[in-house]
């Protein structure tokens, strides 16, 4: 059986001592330096056994639209909006799921370590939030655009985005 | 005589599609031939992209359930259920019991639908040009009638709703289900005797695009992909979602994981989707009202469905793996997140592991093997 989300961190708190998560109901939000070592933790230890990442995406939150979080953590990141990646995560070993991860980044310069090499299943997922929402993956072996054309200017799925064809 | 090191050959780079019945819709790959050789397969899309997503943080969640149809047009009815699953774990709306057996039996005849159709296209893949797309659409169109009958509309179907269906079916609908369903198997039967043993399907397919467990496991693979590749994994057991934990059925799993076994766990999961229907329409009840007093209000009046601020991952098994839908509210009538987890597009992360070392014909199978519609990889 899956751990409830509060034992879970304080088992992952245990694993990876100094590791930065916080609980907001039932997501665990990560620190987005701690990403790559809790996601391996997770699928590979044997009691999570979190082998399969389901889903990964992206929730921008520009500055007006920043849900009113009381403890406002990062001051400064805050100001300028911020960039939610989220990851679902199942275990397809022993059927149970899912564990939601999100990461908060800095809407200005969104950049995270990529899970491709943890999780094959990323590769495209990471490709086509890179594309429509513009978050750098480090480690990602192929970021390029997936949907998008290779000229093309800006992330379509930006909350400020402004279609070309406005005025039609 | 000529030893093959002796020759110096060059790699050839084609572009396959977009414009290409082989490839399913307007998808392409740029493979990189030694001789006939593929050693390097990049898949290029996007060419259908409309930023679905998009257009949906600006529609109402009502709103959102015709485009649904547009993503992947075989399965109109398993992307409403998708959407429609989403909702109600985000707003907590109930769903009426003749809803629920509606649904399943809505979902399992587009099983039929996706499995009968994607398995005439890979045999016109594989040469037989015709014949058996034929016998497959013969049958697809006796349940295309009936969801016309049930929807009005025959691919389009906009039918699942939150709480329930958005009308009860016609009189006798039922029992015109009920006949196709029991006509089936012979169909199955006949499709069977005239592919599964045939010498030059078993030639062609099998140890052809090889998915290893591990791989398909770490890449998200899901559907009769994975499960051709021996992991038991189907979300109507996992999540036992709608009414699924009701019914007997099995899952069907492969062994080698090649061409061959995913055309024939598609096979075995049509027969298990028949005996799910023989189930669900023998205990239908007639009484029930289709769609939940809730689920109602929120289809007469739509725009004044606000969820609460809160989020949903709602998934299903749909025909070619894990649909999920993820839902971010902000308390006003339009989702602030609109996300769709579209299984042909995550299953094609592997598209290039399953065709290096094998012949450019081999990839057109191997990609028909994958069954892929690009309304809903590009969305």
């Amino acid at each position: 059986m899956l751990p409830s989300p509060d034992e879970l961190k304080r088992a992952l708190e245990q694993l990876l001592p100094g590791v930065s998560l916080t609980l907001e109901g039932t997501v665990l939000f990560v620190g987005p330096k701690d990403l790559a070592a809790v996601c391996r933790c997770l699928k590979e230890q044997e009691r999570f056994g979190l082998d399969y990442l389901a889903n990964l995406t992206a929730v921008d939150y520009p500055t007006e639209h920043l849900p009113a979080a009381p403890e406002a953590s990062t001051s400064g990141a805050a100001q300028a909006g911020r960039m939610d990646v989220v990851y679902h995560l199942y275990s397809m070993a022993q059927k149970h799921g899912p564990v939601i991860l999100k990461v908060k980044l800095p809407r200005a310069n969104p950049v995270v370590a990529s899970v491709t090499p943890i999780w094959r299943g990323a590769e495209f997922q990471e490709r086509e939030v890179y594309d429509l929402y513009g978050v750098t993956f480090e480690g990602h072996p192929d970021l390029r655009r997936i949907l998008m054309w290779d000229g093309f200017q800006g992330h379509p799925m930006r909350k400020d985005y402004v279609p070309e064809d406005q005025d039609a | 005589m000529i030893t093959p090191h002796a020759i110096s050959a060059e790699l050839l780079e084609v572009s396959l599609g977009p414009q290409h019945p082989s490839t399913h819709g307007v998808f392409r790959m740029n493979a990189t031939l030694d001789g006939e050789t593929i050693v390097k397969l990049k898949p290029v899309m996007g060419y259908l992209h409309r930023n679905h997503e998009q257009i949906g943080e600006h529609a109402t969640y009502i709103a959102s359930f015709p485009f649904t149809d547009r993503l992947d047009y075989f399965c109109a009815m398993s992307n409403n259920l998708g959407l429609a699953l989403a909702i109600e774990k985000l707003g907590g709306i109930p769903v009426s019991e003749r809803g629920e057996y509606l649904r399943v039996i809505m979902a399992e005849l587009t099983r039929l639908v996706n499995h009968t159709a994607v398995t005439g296209f890979l045999l016109n893949d594989m040469g037989a040009f015709g014949t058996p797309l034929l016998y497959a659409f013969r049958e697809r169109e006796k349940i295309l009638d009936l969801f016309e009958e049930a929807s009005g509309s025959r691919m389009m179907c906009n039918y699942i709703r939150p709480g329930g269906v958005r009308q009860d079916v016609p009189p006798g609908w039922l029992d015109r289900a009920r006949e196709l369903v029991r006509g089936y198997p012979a169909f199955l039967d006949e499709f069977e005797r005239l592919l599964t043993e045939n010498e030059i399907i078993r030639q062609r397919a099998q140890q052809v695009g090889v998915l290893p467990k591990e791989l398909a496991v770490s890449a998200s693979i899901t559907g009769p992909m994975l499960r051709a590749s021996g992991v038991n994994y189907d979300i109507r057991k996992v999540d036992g979602y709608s009414l699924y934990p009701r019914f007997k059925f099995k899952v069907p799993l492969g062994t080698v994981g090649d061409v061959y076994d995913r055309y024939y766990v598609r096979i075995l999961e049509m027969r298990e989707s028949v005996k799910i229907l023989e189930q669900a329409l023998k205990e239908i009840n007639d009484a029930s009202p289709s769609i939940s007093p809730k689920g109602l209000a929120l289809v007469k009046a739509p725009r004044t469905f606000r969820p609460p601020k809160g989020e949903a991952y709602g998934r299903i098994e749909a025909p070619k793996g894990e649909l999920g839908f993820y839902l971010v509210s902000d308390g006003t009538p339009q989702p602030y997140r609109y996300h769709i987890r579209a299984p042909s597009f995550i299953n094609l992360t592997v598209l290039e592991d399953l065709c290096l070392n094998h012949k450019v014909a081999d990839v057109i199978i191997i990609l028909g093997s994958v069954d892929i519609v690009m309304g809903e990889v590009d969305r």
